[in-house]
């Protein structure tokens, strides 16, 4: 596991020109520069959001990766929801959720 | 001169992101509290702005994470954002190097801070100044403290950082304010979002608003983490403005849990003229 270089990817993918660039050319190519694991690079180019968040990505750059690909708020919502369901409770990290939904 | 103005407020993405699913109602009477903010800031004389903020991985990340750092450069620029999914366009701000390695220089006789001449705004920033200087015609000053990759400064360090910031900004001759931004207890960026515990919030709010130091360090990460999620490492932010405002208390201007928002909304104000820093003694 690689959290640190999965989280990488996305930190560059969000605030760098240059990085999307070779996102939307190759990204393949792009993610030979990580260190990654199968599942890691599986879940990114999927994409697979729900399991990127059981992974253990910090949700503020989750959200952005999110956005990136295409999911609306709710649907980001959803899809980390989907993820336990899936792939079973967050692995690492401080985004884990609570289990109340005492809230609007 | 001494400090003239000090505040503190959130910052939320969805405070300009998801505005239009707010309550238009409960929406305008925040945003209208961050204008009684801005105007009472620029009646203040206010010529350039420290943001005391939290960012969330627009410079900073666990491969060089520094525990503070301060803006040292020409211009900044925001948001890294998409602009559409922010509800803020690209801009670029005026910075004040020449002001901030002044401050920088004071600050490091009692601190250790970064700081940093390229500086991307993320809405921990950019959200904020959407509000507080709507042209972006003022000069900033951004200030980092990392509230996301533990493991993170202690409390009573960001108490100290405020009382440094104070005293290095007592010392210069411009009219600065600092204003903290940051959120309270919430759960963002997880399937929590809109999660909110505002009694939580208001107990924090009293101690800041008192500017009880003790009861203000005295909050553990992980009774933070427990009671007020992730997101309620940001206090820190409040913390050091707190530290800056040694010795007075504040007003709360606005405080309102709004759930789509993802945050308790906050804008707070604390009373610079009571705390008479040393170096304006």
């Amino acid at each position: 596991m690689s959290l640190y270089y999965l989280q990488k990817v996305m930190f560059e993918l969000n605030r760098d020109a240059h990085v999307r660039a070779r996102y939307d050319a190759d990204f393949d190519e792009l993610l030979r520069d990580y260190d990654l694991t199968g599942e890691e690079v599986r879940a990114l180019t999927e994409p697979d959001i729900g399991l990127l968040y059981v992974l253990g990505v910090n949700g503020q750059i989750l959200m952005h990766y999110a956005a990136l690909a295409g999911l609306e708020w709710e649907e980001y919502k959803q899809a980390m929801r989907d993820g336990i369901e899936e792939h079973g409770q967050v692995r690492a990290g401080l985004y884990a959720m609570t289990g109340d939904t005492n809230y609007a | 001169m001494p400090l003239v103005f000090a505040g503190a407020c959130s910052h939320a993405p969805g405070i300009t992101g998801r505005a239009e699913r707010a309550d238009p109602k409960v929406r305008d009477e925040f945003y209208a509290a961050f204008e009684r903010m801005r105007v009472a800031m620029m009646d203040a004389g206010t010529e350039t702005l420290v943001v005391v903020g939290a960012e969330h991985f627009a410079n900073f990340f666990m491969n060089n994470m520094p525990a503070y750092c301060v803006g040292m450069a020409d211009y900044y620029e925001g948001p890294i954002e998409d602009p559409e999914w922010l509800g803020i366009q690209p801009v670029r701000v005026p910075g004040n190097p020449d002001l901030s390695r002044r401050v920088i220089k004071s600050m490091l006789n009692e601190i250790d801070v970064a700081y940093a001449e390229e500086w991307k705004f993320d809405h921990g920033i950019i959200v904020p100044l959407n509000f507080l200087t709507p042209d972006y015609d003022l000069d900033i000053i951004p200030v980092n403290i990392n509230c996301q990759g533990p493991p993170l400064t202690p409390l009573h360090r960001a108490y100290e950082f405020g009382r440094a910031l104070r005293r290095a900004c007592d010392a210069q001759p411009e009219n600065i304010a600092v204003v903290g931004t940051g959120g309270i207890s919430h759960w963002p960026a997880t399937p929590d979002s809109g999660k909110i515990d505002e009694a939580w919030d208001r107990e924090f709010l009293e101690k800041f608003l008192a500017n009880r130091r003790e009861d203000l360090v005295a909050y553990t990460d992980e009774d933070t983490l427990r009671d007020a999620g992730q997101g309620g490492f940001e206090i820190r932010t409040f913390v050091a403005v707190a530290g800056a405002t040694e010795g007075s208390g504040g007003e709360l201007w606005y405080y309102e849990p709004i759930p789509i928002f993802a945050v308790g909304c906050t804008v707070a104000v604390m009373d610079v003229k009571q705390a008479v820093s040393e170096a304006a003694e």
